[in-house]
């Protein structure tokens, strides 16, 4: 039997996945299992979505053919640009989606974690285009590394509450909105950042992001005269760009995809965030998934030099797409993806966020025939990572 | 009989049940905790297994986790504690941790332990009811650990239905919309709660937990509950105690008899 990429009804991708929350959280996320797929259904829904998805963030995002990094790489190699996105990200896309099933759902608060600041400002924008209240936590020590971004939330109305449990950074911002959450449960929506969380999150993130991979088949089509590219490839912290990006490709075994880790200073270093090189079966944050942990189940903490990679964990849907070997999963160095996006920067004009950067590197480790069409999706700009490229220095 | 069943059907009203995390406020303290609770007459006794994202606990339970953890306390260091402690110990003991480190251990390993230093139940609120029915019940049952599932005010009466028929040992009854912790005074609207509950009818005894500091809290939750439950108070207390025995037979007392 074929292997199967869309979530089962009890929330799984293959054996990852599930709702392991506690029955205080049961009856929110029971009430938007219960929903979700409903509401997005629902082409009213589906009306405001595209609209807003058009006329504020500027999607359709092109996908442009990058002749001078194909000729370096030999390969014909397409940049999908979500990086034009308004906010700078993929994850606005998310965002707006979450924030219409909210107001939906007739939830008027809006909480949500973040971790670099590119998901608490997407979540922070789309509250103000709606008037509702946000709060976002932020692990104290990503208040200290991000501080731009923590004053962007602010100008955008958002109240940003810092994390100052455990380790103080991704992870703990993820507790501390769960714990919210237990503490609100009527009014409340969470606004989780990735295809990470509990059954319906995965799916939900994953399906709102699915507007990236819906548009390069269309822009595929026109300009190479064919929807299915060979490679796929962008970077995974939580996996939700790379989850739109491979969405309509991951029942077409003809097209690889190709999942970038963060692996820091090196998969042996003790620091690095290169969750499949590293890790093992566990839950954390509501579901089972591939984790980096002690022996004991003690989550570890990760380290990456982009912030947005820097999750101690991976989507189910990706512990499945790497447990099912249809996804390959590469790890990349700091240096290797600051190299690969000073590249793209000299080769292209575009400066790439050292998240999405771990995704070019992986062209430089990969082979490729010349008439293969590899699409890269470019997650995301660059200009909040400057004082990064500054440090790095090799430009 | 398992210990759990047995207490209830001793005594039904008034069951102090205190919690306190493995490993604190030094790794070695775990058995001197547990039998000074046991000697103080604590009714039940709840460890808690540390763990480094304890999405359900407040401020105090967590710094408890963290200070446990970082100085080397783990599942399996518990159970080599709780060797023996039967010799000693009478009440009930019933762990409390989160899925993942019960994952690592391993399932059966792990009930087969609780079984041989002579656990009676687990209390993980991060693994739901559905999928302790689909993949853990029966190993469990094999070992006779008892699972106790928690309740809010948010549960639906069709649901605690649920978890009241598939439950054998007692209800954890989360006294509102919240975290471990101290919280100040019951409000009128957890009565409101308490007594809907009461209403009910429900096969299993209750016991009230979250919140729940001193001889008055603890008295008004026994007029609705067959007992209630205090970790954060007790955990705090710890940490400023100078002789921990001492400071257990106080503690215990005061929440008794005020
Ligand atoms: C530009 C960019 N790319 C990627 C990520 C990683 O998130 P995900 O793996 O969910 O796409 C982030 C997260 O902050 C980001 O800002």
């Amino acid at each position: 039997m074929a292997v199967s990429f869309e979530v089962s009804e009890k929330g799984y991708y293959g054996k990852f996945g599930g709702a392991y929350i506690p029955e205080m959280l049961y009856p929110n996320v029971e009430e938007l299992r219960q929903s979700y797929l409903q509401i997005m259904a629902d082409p009213d829904f589906q009306a405001d979505f595209e609209d807003l998805l058009k006329n504020y963030v500027g999607r359709p995002t092109p996908l442009y053919f990058a002749k001078r990094l194909s000729e370096s790489v030999g390969a014909k190699v397409y940049l999908k640009r979500e990086d034009l996105n308004h906010t700078g990200a993929h994850k606005v896309n998310n965002t707006i989606g979450q924030i219409l099933l909210a107001k939906r759902l007739g939830k008027h608060k809006i909480i949500a974690e973040t971790g670099a600041g590119q998901h608490g400002v997407a979540t922070a924008t789309v509250c103000a285009l709606m008037g509702m209240e946000c709060i976002v936590y932020m692990g104290e020590i990503d208040m200290e590394r991000q501080k731009p971004n923590v004053e962007r939330m602010r100008i955008l109305g958002a109240e940003v509450v810092p994390a100052t449990s455990g380790s103080k950074t991704l992870k703990d911002a993820t507790n501390e909105a769960m714990r919210h959450w237990i503490q609100h449960p009527t009014d409340t929506h969470y606004i989780i950042g990735s295809v990470v969380g509990p059954h319906p999150y995965p799916d939900m993130v994953a399906k709102f992001q699915s507007v990236i991979s819906e548009e390069i088949r269309k822009q595929l089509l026109e300009q190479e005269g064919r929807e299915n590219p060979d490679y796929v490839i962008a970077c995974v912290g939580g996996g939700s760009n790379a989850a739109g990006a491979f969405y309509h490709f991951m029942d077409e075994p003809e097209v690889q995809l190709v999942a970038t880790e963060a692996g820091g200073l090196g998969v042996d270093s003790g620091k690095t965030a290169a969750t499949t090189s590293i890790g093992t079966e566990g839950v954390l944050h509501g579901s089972k998934t591939i984790l980096m942990q002690t022996e004991d189940g003690q989550i570890v903490e990760p380290y990456s030099i982009s912030a947005g990679l820097d999750y101690p964990g991976i989507g189910p849907l990706h512990a499945h797409l790497f447990d099912s070997k249809r996804g390959t999963f590469l790890s990349i160095t700091d240096d290797e993806a600051m190299e690969a996006g000073v590249k793209l920067s000299k080769l292209e004009g575009i400066i790439p966020a050292v998240e999405s950067a771990h995704a070019f590197a992986a062209l430089e480790k990969m082979e490729f025939k010349a008439d293969d069409v590899v699409v890269v999706n470019l997650s995301g700009r660059g200009d909040k990572d400057l004082a990064t490229y500054i440090k790095y220095g090799k430009y | 009989m398992n210990r759990i069943n047995q207490l209830f059907e001793e005594k039904d009203s008034n069951l102090l049940n205190v919690y306190f995390t493995a490993g604190y406020p030094n790794t070695a303290d775990t058995r001197t905790v547990l039998e000074s609770l046991d000697a103080s007459g604590a009714d039940l006794i709840e460890i808690g297994i540390p763990f480094s994202d304890p999405v359900a606990d407040g401020p105090v339970i967590q710094r408890s986790n963290e200070k446990a953890l970082a100085q080397g306390m783990s599942l399996k260091l518990l159970f080599e504690q709780l060797d023996g402690m039967r010799e000693k110990v009478k009440a009930p003991v019933i762990l409390m941790g989160y899925v993942n480190p019960v994952i690592q251990f391993g399932i059966e390993e792990f009930c087969k332990e609780c079984q041989r230093v002579g656990v009676d139940g687990i209390i993980v609120p991060d693994l739901p009811l559905q999928a302790y029915l689909d993949d853990y019940k029966a190993t469990f049952d094999d070992y006779g650990i008892r699972n106790v599932f928690l309740i809010s005010p948010q549960t639906s009466e069709e649901r605690i239905r649920l978890i009241d028929e598939k439950t054998d040992g007692f209800i954890y009854m989360v006294s509102d919309a919240g975290t471990t912790g101290a919280r100040k005074g019951i409000s009128e609207a957890q009565l409101t709660y308490f007594e809907r509950i009461q209403d009910m009818k429900l096969k299993n005894p209750r016991l009230i937990g979250f919140g729940i500091s001193d001889h008055d809290s603890f008295s008004t939750a026994c007029n609705y509950a067959n007992g209630a439950i205090i970790g954060s108070a007790f955990v705090n207390s710890l940490s400023e105690a100078e002789d921990i025995p001492t400071a257990i037979t106080n503690f215990v007392s005061r929440v008794k008899n005020g």
